[in-house]
């Protein structure tokens, strides 16, 4: 049995990548990247079935195993972070010793199995796939093995509500609906409290960073618009003074236009830092509501 | 010719696949700037503004000036990004998507103008085509979740926590949706899947699995109501929060592509791929249906879903992320398995050898008992809430008329008849400064409003 040369060039370019990706998720240092090796070591496996025209085994590989296996590892990996500090310390006395034995045994199952084992004369692919390979596969497994794929389905499930068992925890009051939340808030009107969210912080002409209020419907300034941590912390910056500071510039900017010049200081005395102020604050505020994500060419609402 | 396919590739050398190929490869580029204009401009006129206008006619070049700004904008990469797995994400993403267009037929076999050659408008098939797609769509959840994990920070690993379960739970839904048109079609091919709707489009027959693809495609593809792994409001940009230019740019255009791809999935499998519609499908012994005509309509269907998509967005609001998790595993997952579980008995009747006349009655029956069963159940919830209507609620009582009081049991109310509103503290002021200063010219503005004024 040879094959043919382009399943051989497949081959002879996907298996030392896998090999490479093998090796990595024994050396990789990171479990996420460990986990990346073996998904690509899946994938050429899927290529590998797919060239040796086991299409269904191939595609399945990819769906069950890379897509809904291999996904829910790598997310508790994520989830969890996997350390080096993690303890490796045996909870379980003798537990080393019982997973040897386990692991022998299955060693000398596997192997009386394998010695046993008589194949039949091969049929040839042409002929096991003569009715297509998804139809042919399906004789096969609930036709010929109906039995064992019905008991492996029922394993899967109890297992699966096993799962579900053992992680439910029993609620011990009653869950408040959206309802109920509503009206609470609403029973909190007269308290003080407010329906809606807290009020962003104000956006100004040439400030919009977090530090400044916004200004109410009456013109007041509200105070809760900025985030508590920096009113305690005495960072705010008042609403009269970014005002102030846009009102000199746009002061000058006018006499500049009439011709006087923004050197004539006393019709607009130029606060002190205020250009440090104006020229800090307005390219980073932008940068950090505009720039950084460029979601704004998506142009509506989203 | 492979088994258990319709079209007959054994005509197409390796550089005719090469060809197709890089045809599909720009296509689906051009279609990603078309659509995301399309997207733009119908989102406008929902919302009664005109949307992209200036670059080329009707904005149409918006797309390709917001593609090279894009590509010119600085590249940032966070410092407490994990570099390889930052830079592999997008890609992953981008390349998953480009794969699905692979075994979706844009016609039947068509001529090449000029020449003899004949050749199916598709790249390939296979029997088991439809899964290949599901396989890639899997496989394109990778780059979303390690971009996430991969940006270092808060808000992308939430984003692409949000994504895996999401689009797991929702692929389920979608793959027991399409089981449906398998048994339907006996086959697993696209160009077969095609060839099986001539008299009839699956997603007739078949509606209720076409309504949960629908509503799972929205969820696989991160749409709105379904965008969850990127709520602006929650979660800053979720999974691409970090990622800027080029990188951005490739999420992106994946975003789109997967767009095109679920849609050309549920055209080929649902909307009868790339045949006429019906009253053009009898035109002139189905002339419609042949040479190059077909790659008009599955264009048309693709974009009659592309618009879906876009109306959607458009109409709804996004979800709850508990509701929609609720959703997906209450609703959808077990109205998809049942509709599955009717079919396979009705092919099984069917196979069994019971007529479709015995078979309509059955189900006419079988409704009629539904039906008068629903109608006798005792209606408890009913039945409460008229009891609680007629008697009323016991911390509800009568107010003398004329006091009012704004915030009765908590809720602001209006006045009852015969109860006066309080005068409005702002209407006085109104009033005493209209009687204060008669006729005298207003006050100049303060620093502070006539700002305001200007702006």
């Amino acid at each position: 049995m040879t094959a043919s040369g382009a399943e051989a060039a497949l081959f002879w370019v996907l298996a030392p990548l896998m090999v490479l990706a093998a090796l990595g998720l024994l050396f990789a240092r990171k479990a996420v990247h460990a986990a990346v090796c073996v998904m690509f070591v899946m994938v050429g496996l899927a290529i590998l079935y797919v060239a040796q025209e086991a299409p269904f085994l191939g595609v399945v590989q990819v769906v069950v195993y890379t897509g809904a296996v291999m996904m829910l590892f790598l997310f508790v990996l994520m989830l969890v972070g996997v350390d080096a500090a993690d303890s490796l310390t045996e909870t379980i006395k003798g537990q080393r010793w019982v997973g040897v034995l386990l692991g022998l045994g299955l060693v000398v199952v596997l192997l009386g199995v394998i010695a046993q084992a008589t194949f039949p004369p091969a049929v040839g692919l042409a002929e096991a796939n003569a009715v297509t390979n998804p139809v042919a596969l399906a004789r096969v497994l609930l036709g010929d093995y109906v039995l064992a794929m019905e008991v492996v389905g029922v394993l899967l499930v109890t297992a699966a509500l096993a799962g579900l068992v053992l992680t439910h925890r029993r609620r011990l009051s009653v869950r408040p609906t959206q309802r109920v939340l509503a009206a609470a808030r609403v029973a909190a009107l007269p308290q003080g409290r407010t329906l809606t969210p807290l009020p962003a912080p104000g956006v100004y002409a040439q400030n919009n960073a977090m530090d400044t209020p916004a200004l109410g419907p009456d013109g007041e300034p509200l105070p809760h618009s900025v985030p508590r941590v920096l009113r305690i912390r005495g960072q705010e910056r008042s609403a009269t003074a970014v005002l102030a500071e846009e009102e000199t510039l746009v002061a000058r900017d006018d006499l500049r236009l009439i011709g006087v010049g923004p050197t004539s200081g006393e019709a607009v005395p130029a606060p002190v830092g205020l250009v440090e102020t104006t020229s800090g604050a307005s390219p980073g505020s932008t940068t950090g509501g505009t720039g950084t994500t460029g979601e704004d060419e998506d142009g509506g609402v989203r | 010719m492979i088994p258990g396919v319709a079209s007959d590739f054994s005509n197409d050398w390796l550089w005719v696949s090469l060809i197709k190929a890089v045809l599909i490869v720009v296509f689906l580029l051009t279609s990603v700037l078309f659509a995301i204009w399309f997207e733009r401009k119908v989102v406008a006129r929902m919302q009664v503004r005109p949307g992209p206008n200036w670059h080329g006619p009707f904005g149409l070049l918006q797309s390709l000036a917001d593609a090279m700004k894009l590509l010119l904008k600085e590249d940032v990469n966070v410092t407490r990004a994990d570099r390889i797995v930052y830079l592999l994400a997008p890609m992953i993403s981008v390349f998953c998507a480009l794969l699905v267009f692979a075994v979706i037929p844009f016609g039947p076999e068509v001529t090449i103008p000029f020449t003899e050659y004949t050749t199916p408008a598709q790249l390939t098939d296979f029997p088991v085509a439809v899964l290949y797609v599901l396989a890639c769509a899997s496989m394109g959840v990778y780059g979303i979740v390690l971009g996430g994990w991969s940006s270092g920070s808060t808000y992308p690993l939430l984003g692409s926590v949000r994504s895996t379960a999401q689009v797991i739970s929702y692929e389920l839904a979608m793959g027991l949706s399409l089981v449906s048109v398998f048994i339907m079609a006996g086959s697993m091919s696209t160009s077969q899947i095609v060839a099986s709707q001539t008299s009839i489009w699956w997603f007739l027959p078949l509606l209720p699995a076409f309504v949960v693809y629908v509503i799972s495609m929205i969820g696989e593809t991160n749409r709105l109501p379904f965008d969850l792994p990127e709520a602006e409001g929650e979660l800053v940009s979720g999974y691409m929060t970090e990622y800027s230019s080029m990188k951005f740019a490739w999420f992106f255009l994946a975003e789109y592509i997967n767009m095109l791809n679920v849609s050309a999935v549920a055209t080929t499998l649902f909307l009868g791929g790339w045949r006429a519609p019906w009253p053009l499908s009898a035109v002139n012994d189905g002339m419609f249906n042949t040479g190059w005509w077909p790659v008009l309509w599955f264009l048309a269907k693709l974009w009659l879903v592309m618009f879906v998509f876009v109306w959607v967005r458009g109409t709804l609001l996004r979800l709850r992320y508990d509701q929609f998790m609720s959703f997906g595993w209450k609703v959808l997952i077990p109205v998809a398995l049942a509709w599955v579980v009717v079919l396979s008995v009705f092919q099984y009747l069917g196979l069994a050898g019971v007529t479709r006349t015995q078979l309509i009655t059955g189900v006419a029956v079988a409704a009629v008992v539904v039906i008068a069963l629903l109608w006798l159940w005792p209606d408890r919830k009913g039945a409460a809430a008229k009891e609680a209507a007629g008697s009323g609620p016991p911390g509800a009582p009568h107010r003398p008329a004329g006091e009012f009081d704004a915030f009765a049991d908590g809720f602001p109310v209006p006045p009852l008849p015969g109860q006066a509103l309080p005068p409005s503290p702002r209407a006085r002021r109104h009033v005493m400064q209209a009687s204060e200063v008669p006729g005298a010219p207003a006050a100049p503005p303060s620093a502070v409003d006539r700002s305001e004024e200007t702006r």
